[in-house]
C-alpha cells in the first residue's frame, strides 16, 4: 500500500475543526471517498453522524455541495437530484447518497430498493457502524448478534445481522463493493472505479466507531484491519455478477490463515456479555460465509 | 430596511473550525521525533502513514511532517500506526511545556 499513497488526490475536502468524534471511522472513510469522487459531486445525507460532521447552519465543514434530507427518503431524494441533473444536461456530476446503517438497513431500504430497481445513476454508500450511533447506540438491523446496545442492554442482541449485500446483489446492479477505512487505498480505488460506471452502484463501508463499539480511539484502524483479518468483513467487489476478492482478503483467500473471530470480539466492550455459544455461532457464520465467497471467487 | 434573502433554502457556507478549535477536545497531543520519522530523517517523500490514517486530515504531507495542533483531536491513530514509532502521545500540559 505504501507505494500507492502518492497516487491519491492530495486535496482535502473535509475542513479541520469538524464535529466528528476522536478517531472517527466515518471521518476517515469520508475523506477518501471525497478524494476519489473529487469536485463535481453532490452528496445526499439523511440525519446521521454524517449530518453532524457536516455541521450546523450557517457554516459547514465540507466543501462539496450536500443536501440534508429525510431519513427514509435518501435514495428517493438522490434519484430526484439525478433527474434534475439529467434535465440540466450535466452528466459530469456524480451523485452520492451516503447513509448510515439505520438509513439503509431499516428505514431507507424501500427507497433504496426502488432506486436500484430503476437502475438510477448514482452511488449509494452505506457506512455501517452497526447501530444508531448518532442518537446513542440503539440496536439496528445491522447490529451483530451478541452486541450490547442501549436498547438491548441486558441480554445482548439475539438476532443475526441482516445480510444487506445479498439483498442488494439480488437487484442485479452493475457494481457492488465492500470497503474498509483501514485500507484507504483500496477504498479510494473502488470509489474511483464506481465513479466511472453507469447505473446504481452500492458500496458497503465497515465503519469502526470508538464510543459505540467500546474501544480506545487510537485503535480505529487496528479494529478495521482485524475485521478483515478475521473474515468478519471480507473485502470484495461484484462487477456484473462476477465476484472478486480484493486487497488483503485476496491474499487471505489464496494463502495465509484467517485469525479467529475472538481476537476481533475481545477488543470491543460491546461484546463483553457475548456467551460462548453466541461466539461459536458467530465463528460458524463467518466461516460458512467465507467458504461461500471463496467458492464463488474460484468458479 | 433589512435585506431580504430570496433563497428559501438555508444554505451553509464552508468554514474551517465549524466546531471551534477542536484541539481543545483532548488531553493527549502527538509529538513527532524527527530523528525517527522516515520522511524527515531521509529527507524524501516516503511512508506518510500518519497523513493516510488521520481521520481529520490535520497532518500535512510535507518534509518535515507537521501536525496542525489547533485542530488535532488527539485520537492517537498516527502514533499507533507509525512504523518506526516516531510519534508519541503526551499529556497536553507536558506538551505545552516542551
Amino acid at each position: 500500500m505504501q507505494e500507492n499513497i502518492f497516487r491519491i488526490n492530495e486535496t482535502e475536502y473535509i475542513l479541520p475543526g469538524n464535529r466528528s468524534c476522536q478517531g472517527c471511522g466515518l471521518s476517515l472513510a469520508y475523506r477518501f471517498i471525497l478524494k476519489a469522487l473529487r469536485e463535481n459531486t453532490i452528496v445526499a445525507i439523511p440525519p446521521s453522524c454524517l449530518c453532524v460532521l457536516h455541521g450546523l447552519y450557517p457554516v459547514c465543514s465540507v466543501i462539496v455541495p450536500a443536501i440534508n434530507i429525510t431519513f427514509a427518503g435518501n435514495a428517493a431524494s438522490a434519484s430526484g437530484i439525478v433527474a434534475a441533473l439529467k434535465a440540466l444536461n450535466r452528466p459530469d456530476i456524480t451523485v452520492l447518497a451516503l447513509t448510515g446503517d439505520g438509513g439503509t438497513y431499516d428505514m431507507g431500504i424501500q427507497s433504496l430498493s426502488g432506486a436500484a430497481e430503476r437502475n438510477t445513476d448514482f452511488i449509494f454508500a452505506c457506512y455501517d457502524n452497526e447501530a444508531y450511533m448518532n442518537t446513542g447506540t440503539q440496536r439496528s438491523g445491522a447490529t451483530p448478534m451478541g452486541a450490547l446496545t442501549t436498547t438491548t442492554p441486558i441480554l445482548t442482541k439475539q438476532e443475526k445481522k441482516k445480510d444487506l449485500i445479498k439483498i442488494m446483489e439480488a437487484h442485479d446492479i452493475p457494481y457492488l463493493a465492500t470497503v474498509s477505512p483501514a485500507y484507504p487505498a483500496d477504498l479510494y480505488d473502488k470509489f474511483v472505479k464506481a465513479k466511472r460506471i453507469k447505473g446504481t452502484r452500492y458500496i458497503h463501508i465497515d465503519t469502526p466507531c470508538p464510543p459505540g463499539w467500546g474501544y480506545p480511539a487510537k485503535d480505529t484502524v487496528r479494529i478495521g484491519k482485524l475485521a478483515v483479518e478475521t473474515g468478519v468483513f471480507p473485502l470484495f467487489e461484484i462487477e456484473d455478477g462476477k465476484f472478486r476478492f480484493t486487497g488483503r482478503s485476496e491474499t487471505l483467500a489464496k494463502k495465509g490463515k484467517r485469525q479467529p473471530v475472538v481476537s476481533y470480539v475481545e477488543r470491543q466492550s460491546r461484546f463483553k456479555k457475548m456467551s460462548i455459544e453466541q461466539l461459536n455461532r458467530f465463528q460458524h457464520h463467518v466461516d460458512s460465509r467465507w467458504d461461500e465467497f471463496v467458492r464463488r471467487a474460484e468458479s | 430596511m433589512e435585506k431580504q434573502d430570496t433563497n428559501i433554502a438555508g444554505i451553509c457556507s464552508p468554514a474551517i473550525g465549524e466546531a471551534g478549535k477542536t484541539g481543545d477536545w483532548s488531553d493527549l497531543k502527538p509529538v513527532i521525533d524527527h530523528t525517527k520519522c522516515i520522511p524527515s530523517s531521509k529527507n524524501k517523500a516516503a511512508c506518510f502513514l500518519c497523513w493516510l490514517y488521520c481521520p481529520d486530515g490535520v497532518v500535512s504531507m510535507s518534509i518535515p511532517v507537521r501536525i496542525n495542533l489547533d485542530y488535532c483531536k488527539g485520537c492517537g491513530i498516527c502514533a499507533e500506526e507509525c512504523p518506526p514509532n516516531a510519534i508519541r502521545m503526551v499529556r497536553k500540559v507536558e506538551c505545552d511545556d516542551e
